[in-house]
């Protein structure tokens, strides 16, 4: 066996989770010899699967991650930190400056609350059906499938909802303590 | 150098399949990817990484039958999906077990993450009697003990990679985690293992930063 390219290209968890569960649907539906159980597929696939349903990808779509691309177009960011940002999601400030090169000096404070307000904007917290649309000009062309909406409950990391992080600078100061305080403050307002 | 941006990428490989007499009624294709994913899927590719599953196929040669056995022989030029994530990338698994080597991490789908004690935040130390690790957090009331806990959720970045160049071997299970944190861990000669690193702002358990 040879490897002709290891990194050919590269893969956004959509995709991926797109394929794993194309593949599952069809190992489910074929009958006789060749719908014997490929265990090492199936472990494989249903971990993967497990895992990419708690990130924010199981809720995109090729429509959503081409306005995506669209609104970072301004940013000059590399095609791998655009991935990076579509997989994880970020929320915070601290997000974006692990997942982006010298961000600081790339980009001005004002820059990166836009940044956040796009990802908010474009990337959804709630499941949609989408048709089949046309991949990106950037990643592999995708045959868009009818995505199972396969809601397990289970909360994304990226899409918390709550803007406390955005106050930049803050290393390791959002402890407990502070969540405490907050539910304090929160009790206090409702108590006002 | 790392040229890998991201957690999964797409490897071009050629292999020649061979598929045996009881499978020629089915359509080439599907009988090629079958043999395919029962060669690679959930196998590591040495210096490649982790396989998941056949992307597709780009070309297919023309078959032969070799004299003195009945299988076709194809060269198969395909796409598969695989798991290498790229060094500084982030990535978020699950506190399998913690020993004196660190943490160890899982994403349940890959289990060889480690976290040495150097690369978890400082200061940390590891707790004899609950056999984790606990990060001394210092503040201005003092300090605090942040255990790192089993099943809590783990926000890592990867630094290094090592490929192990194993004879071939059966199949690993890598999905399975192994819990058992009263025994010493032994050295695993695993194929292909991830070492990680929790010491900068944002890393570490999602909880201490929320």
């Amino acid at each position: 066996m040879e490897v002709i390219n290891e990194n050919a290209a590269m893969l956004s968890n959509y995709e991926v989770l797109t394929l794993l569960k194309e593949l599952q649907s069809q190992n489910g539906a074929s009958k006789g010899k060749s719908g014997k159980i490929q265990q090492n597929l199936a472990t494989i696939s249903y971990e993967t699967v497990t895992y990419l349903e708690k990130t924010p990808c199981k809720y995109q779509s090729p429509e959503i991650i081409q306005k995506l691309l669209q609104e970072l177009a301004p940013f000059s960011l590399t095609k791998a930190e655009k991935l990076q940002l579509l997989n994880h999601c970020p929320t915070t400030a601290v997000e974006i400056q692990l997942m982006i090169e010298e961000s600081e000096e790339r980009l001005s404070e004002e820059e990166i609350d836009k940044l956040l307000d796009v990802i908010a904007r474009c990337l959804p917290g709630e499941p949609e059906e989408e048709q089949e649309g046309e991949g990106e000009g950037e990643e592999e062309g995708l045959v868009g499938e009818e995505e199972e909406g396969q809601e397990e409950g289970e909360e994304e990391e990226g899409v918390q909802g709550e803007e406390e992080g955005d106050k930049e600078g803050e290393d390791g100061e959002d402890e407990q303590e502070d969540e405490e305080m907050e539910a304090e403050e929160a009790i206090e307002v409702i108590e006002d | 150098m790392s040229k890998f941006r991201v957690m999964f990428v797409l490897a071009e490989m050629t292999d020649t399949v061979r598929i045996e007499p009881w499978l020629f009624h089915l359509k080439l294709n599907d009988a090629i990817k079958f043999e395919l994913h029962k060669k690679l899927a959930n196998k590591v590719v040495h210096n490649v990484g982790l396989c998941i599953a056949l992307h597709d196929i780009t070309k297919l040669d023309d078959s032969h039958v070799i004299p003195g056995d009945g299988a076709s022989h194809t060269k198969v030029h395909f796409r598969y999906v695989v798991f290498r994530p790229f060094i500084e990338e982030i990535l978020v698994g699950r506190i399998r077990s913690c020993s004196r080597e660190g943490v160890h991490v899982s994403l349940g789908f890959f289990d060889d993450i480690l976290i040495p004690p150097d690369s978890l935040q400082q200061v940390s130390r590891f707790d004899e009697t609950e056999q984790v690790w606990v990060w001394q957090y210092e503040s201005e009331d003092g300090t605090h003990d942040l255990f790192m806990d089993i099943n809590e959720e783990i926000r890592f970045k990867v630094v290094d990679e090592v490929f192990v160049d194993t004879t071939p071997v059966g199949p690993e299970d890598l999905a399975e985690p192994v819990q058992d944190p009263l025994l010493e861990n032994q050295p695993k000669k695993s194929p292909y293992s991830l070492v990680g690193s929790i010491s900068e702002p944002g890393l570490g358990l999602l909880t201490w930063w929320t």
